[in-house]
């Protein structure tokens, strides 16, 4: 207790750093459920796919994993490139998965047990392709960062690289968040995930929207794949499993189908594994992160913010 | 439309296709045929492997599994009748070797077991081991209470954790000078029963103690941890994969001059690989064995020119553990209990040291070398005072 009240704004930075990742990851899972009431289990692989990817490209840029970080002006650059690729692979990767595993189910009128199952399937062919491909050792990042104390916040130090994934996984939150707010297809997504028959009879292509909802998915996870990379600086080819669970936590925490209820969700699970880690040791994180989902859901059974991506704000 | 189903199969069919050589992938990665030309499957006995080739510590599964392949490979060069080499690839899980240990014994061509690989399958593997009379001799398993269980056949063919333990705690205190020491485990059996011995010899160096898990990626709290102890050094007691993260987020958390020592779970390139050369530069690796420049008759060269990469960690004693058990077979012992018998008298010389094995099954003659990264590399330092 002592320990965790004398360091308790260092592990909020750390935590928060953690919880920003988190949450992103979360958003794609939301996104999802909120139009198709479905849970996309490989959303953990589209993650994976877009930390090779950014790793892929800075190699093919020059930049190798043991180099010294590169001037200001390039690491802006490389940084662009990373964040773009692993954007793309992971949109990609999304698209393919709603393509192969979804669509032609939701065609058949399948029941949404089948669905799981077939997501459960994608993720565990794409997670071995990928380790055919890049081996199944970790995977260096190259170095673009080198955190420095930027202030203090409390006594805690700050880091450039928190700031960077914090504000970073902000900014994309906010302007995910008014493109589903404020655009015409925005409107669409939130049209059919409300009543999708209504939305059909009032002109709204379905399949279209569905797949523009796992394209918005696969960005915000390859956003989280390019910050994951700072952050960790190593990647393997499973990295997304656990994380995957814990930013599906992170969506139920909040609430899931909620945009907002993704971000508050991750956040919040990040500080509490380090408060729980400092608290009673380092092996009951993830103990500590269940427990405080079930304690929530016991008091508020729909996450924080309760369930619904269209529904509050029709 | 016709295209478009058509291309819808081309999809799938890639996907199954991918997910096939997924699987085959690992699996024959495993299997190999690699330089031996004798069909293992056809052959009268076998010798089994039993540890990871796969998962996160699958390069110490690797590195061991190749040593006795070499063994085997050898023997099946000169001799009339072949030795097959079977694998039990356990992933390094406990919850996984139950049903493969069963599998083993129950396979009556097997005589003899190299490993288990890692302590943690080594105790819930071994007893069933034990009550088919199937011999075993690991060539990594260092946690000492293994040997306390009474199991007849239970053989270490290297120096336990009862003499790595304190030996690292010695280094810390004695090469290293520092006065506040923090300790972390990974929960595992190795890794746990290690550290204990570590904090035990520590004394009151000990500034701290942290339990991390295997899978783990965010270390952020450990990290606060040590550095709010104080602590000049660290020991982890655990793989190579959670270490080399660990040590990589505490240089990043402005930690840097902590040293780190570890113990031979993270003896593999893997660990450089996940710190970065950076951040894993000076960390001290103990391990009971040999370094490959020190074994002696060809046997670094033969296994270069086998696999294409210097001998790793506990390979040439992987290379001993196989031998034994060949001499054993070349001898005429076709049973388990007359390859057991077999070993419990055998003393002969291997590449990595004299084999002979004490009333518990434990090697005697045993080593404890201390390795530094260096350059990307982890090279050995000095051979520690037991």
């Amino acid at each position: 207790m002592h320990f965790l009240l004398d360091n308790f704004w260092d592990l909020s930075v750390t935590g928060l750093a953690q919880g920003a990742i988190y949450a992103l990851i979360a958003l794609g899972y939301t996104l999802v459920y909120g139009v198709l009431r479905l849970i996309n289990f490989a959303h953990s692989e589209v993650f994976v796919t877009g930390t090779f990817a950014s790793i892929l490209v800075l190699h093919m840029l020059g930049l190798g994993s043991d180099d010294p970080v590169p001037s200001a002006g390039l690491v802006v650059l490389y940084m662009v490139a990373a964040a773009v690729a692993a954007m793309i692979a992971s949109g990609l990767t999304a698209v393919v998965v709603e393509r192969v595993a979804y669509r032609p189910l939701r065609r058949r009128n399948a029941p949404p047990l089948v669905f799981l199952i077939s997501a459960i399937g994608a993720s565990f062919a794409i997670s071995e392709a990928v380790g055919v491909f890049v081996g199944r050792n970790e995977v260096r990042v190259p170095n673009l960062v080198q955190p420095q104390t930027q202030f203090h916040l409390f006594g805690a130090a700050v880091s450039n690289r928190q700031i960077l994934v914090v504000v970073s996984a902000l900014v994309m939150m906010v302007a995910l968040d008014q493109f589903i707010r404020r655009t015409r297809l925005g409107r669409g997504i939130r049209a059919v995930s409300q009543d999708p028959d209504s939305a059909a009879l009032m002109g709204v292509n379905a399949d279209r929207v569905i797949a523009l909802t796992f394209v918005l998915g696969g960005l915000m996870a390859g956003g989280a794949a390019v910050l994951y990379d700072l952050q960790f600086g190593v990647t393997r080819f499973n990295a997304g499993f656990l994380l995957g669970i814990k930013a599906f936590t992170a969506a139920v925490l909040g609430g899931i189908g909620n945009l907002r209820g993704a971000l508050l969700g991750g956040l919040l699970l990040g500080v509490m594994e380090n408060y729980g880690s400092a608290l009673i040791g380092s092996q009951w994180r993830d103990v500590v992160a269940f427990v405080f989902l079930i304690v929530v859901l016991m008091f508020r059974p729909t996450g924080i913010l309760g369930e619904s991506l269209g529904r509050a704000r029709a | 439309m016709r295209f478009q189903r058509m291309a819808r199969v081309t999809i799938a069919a890639a996907v199954i296709a991918l997910a096939a050589a997924g699987c085959g992938g690992g699996g024959s990665s495993g299997g190999g045929s690699g330089g031996g030309k004798v069909d293992y499957a056809s052959c009268k006995y076998q010798i089994g492997f039993f540890g990871a080739l796969t998962g996160d510590a699958a390069n110490l599964g690797i590195n061991i599994r190749n040593g006795a392949k070499l063994a085997i490979d050898q023997y099946n060069a000169k001799a009339k009748d072949c030795v097959g080499l079977v694998e039990f690839d356990s992933q390094g899980v406990p919850e996984q070797a139950p049903p493969l240990a069963r599998k083993a014994a129950t396979d009556k061509r097997v005589l003899g077991i190299v490993g288990p690989a890692f302590s943690g399958e080594s105790d819930v593997a071994d007893p069933t081991f034990e009550q088919a009379g199937l011999p075993t001799i690991t060539a990594s398993a260092t946690n000492p209470k293994l040997a306390d269980h009474g199991w007849k056949t239970f053989h270490r063919i290297l120096g336990n954790d009862a003499t790595q333990g304190p030996a690292a705690a010695a280094y810390i205190t004695g090469t290293l000078k520092a006065k506040k020491v923090f300790v972390v485990d990974d929960a595992s059996a190795y890794g746990k029963g290690l550290a204990t011995l570590v904090k035990a010899k520590l004394g009151s160096a000990l500034a701290g103690t942290d339990t991390v898990q295997q899978k783990q990626t965010d270390f952020s709290a450990t990290v606060t941890k040590i550095r709010a102890s104080g602590a000049t050094a660290f020991f982890y007691g655990g793989y190579y994969a959670e270490a080399g993260k660990l040590r990589k987020q505490l240089s990043d958390a402005g930690g840097k001059g902590i040293m780190m020592v570890a113990a031979d779970g993270v003896k593999d390139p893997g660990f450089v690989q996940a710190a970065g050369r950076a951040a894993a530069e000076g960390t001290i690796v103990t391990c009971p064995c040999l370094p490959p420049s020190k074994t002696k008759g060809t046997f670094a060269a033969d296994y270069q020119k086998a696999f294409k990469i210097a001998p790793g960690t506990y390979s040439g004693e992987a290379f001993d553990a196989a031998s034994v058990f060949l001499r054993a077979i070349e001898g005429g012992k076709t049973t388990r209990a007359a390859v057991n018998a077999f070993i419990t008298a055998y003393r002969g010389d291997g590449v990595t040291k004299t084999v002979q094995f004490d009333a518990k099954g434990e090697v005697t003659d045993k080593v404890i070398w201390a390795y530094k990264v260096t350059g990307g590399n982890i090279v050995e330092d000095q051979e520690v005072a037991q």
